[in-house]
């Protein structure tokens, strides 16, 4: 049992860990676009590797309903295709409103 | 659509929706599949030509190759993030933004969602627009090493042209 | 392993925190749409990590249902950022 509790707060950390990373980006860098570069990709993986690790745990612990992680692998595979679908709906938007990129030695927006 | 396909869109759309009633559910019990068989059936006549478009051949290789090109994605998007992470906590912060478009051979709805799908989960790009007459992208780069990674090497283009079958 | 999924729900909240800086502060409207976005999505994990805590097995159904609003969320908001209507 030890072992999987190990791999669980692996998983939990390294979640944990994009996740921050993302909001850390959301705060720091310096314009629209490259703010939704962070986001965008770190966010995804971040919230997919926190129930991935959740997963594991109900495998191990609670081994006779297995219809919990089959919904929770759906609920990973719909993060995964609608969270770059919205980024890129959003980008669209602000691109054809007029939204200036920030190019290198400008100042912050 | 012919009618052979009429059916087949319909028989599809309708298990796809009670596999989904009895996972999200788990009740097994006579009134809930009952009354799940009734929903699905009443959802599958309405929409039946959602799922399904009788236009492509060869589905069968299509998905498995698209069932072959997961593992190499899932790769690109570990990738991805350790560049993003490196990026962002790095104390001077070396991104340097631009703008490219380029033109593939691609003309066909679900390889273009793929496609831009997979561009905007690789190290460093987001799509823009996307133009499905003449296959356009407009992606935003976030430094020049994966811009010219899109443009040059061409590697994402190659494979998801593999993966639909076209030229 | 209950303190785990504490520390790491408490993490998430603070993370939540960060986010909300940007969509209080963000010069804008695009910056704010993204930093609800990012919130939503950080709601998802927090709820299934909380249900495990709690062990009430119901969440996960709460989840994924507030999935899917978050998602049609942004993209009518988008749309309507786009071309100043909703309906042609």
């Amino acid at each position: 049992m030890v072992i999987v509790h190990v791999v669980v707060t692996v998983l939990l950390g390294a979640g944990v860990f994009f996740t921050l990373v993302g909001s850390i980006g959301l705060l720091r860098f310096p314009d629209f676009y490259t703010r939704l570069h962070a986001t965008g990709k770190c966010d995804t993986l971040g919230a997919g590797l926190v129930i991935l690790g959740a997963m594991v745990y109900h495998f191990f612990q609670y081994p006779e309903t297995l219809l919990v992680p089959a919904k929770l692998a759906f609920l990973i595979l719909f993060i995964f295709i609608a969270n770059p679908t919205a980024t890129h709906a959003i980008m669209k938007a602000a691109y054809k409103t007029g939204v200036e990129p920030w190019r290198l030695g400008e100042e912050r927006r | 659509m012919r009618k052979g396909e009429k059916w087949f869109g319909l028989l599809f759309t309708f298990c796809v929706m009670a596999v989904f009633w009895v996972l999200l559910s788990g009740i097994f019990d006579a009134f809930h599949l009952i009354s799940g068989l009734v929903c699905c059936a009443i959802v599958a006549i309405i929409s039946r030509d959602l799922l399904v478009n009788g236009k492509s051949e060869n589905k069968l290789l299509k998905s498995l190759r698209l069932i072959m090109y997961i593992p190499w994605e899932l790769w690109q998007i570990v990738l991805a993030n350790i560049d993003v992470a490196y990026r962002v906590l790095h104390p001077k912060m070396p991104i340097d933004p631009l703008i490219i478009e380029f033109e593939t051979t691609l003309r066909g709805d679900f390889s273009l969602l793929t496609l831009a799908n997979s561009i905007t989960l690789t190290p460093g790009t987001i799509t823009i627009l996307v133009e499905p007459e003449r296959g356009k992208f407009w992606v935003h780069a976030i430094a020049k090493e994966p811009a010219d990674a899109l443009l040059v090497d061409q590697t994402m283009q190659r494979k998801v042209a593999n993966v639909f079958i076209e030229t | 392993m209950v303190t785990i999924f504490w520390v790491t729900s408490l993490l998430i909240a603070v993370t939540m925190g960060l986010s909300l800086y940007r969509g209080v502060a963000g010069p804008g409207v695009f910056n704010r749409v993204a930093a609800v976005n990012i919130i939503g999505t950080k709601t998802i994990a927090l709820l299934v990590v909380m249900g495990y805590y709690f062990e009430r097995p119901y969440f996960f159904d709460i989840a994924l249902l507030y999935a899917m609003i978050n998602f049609i969320g942004t993209l009518v908001f988008a749309k309507y950022l786009e071309r100043g209507e909703l309906w042609s």
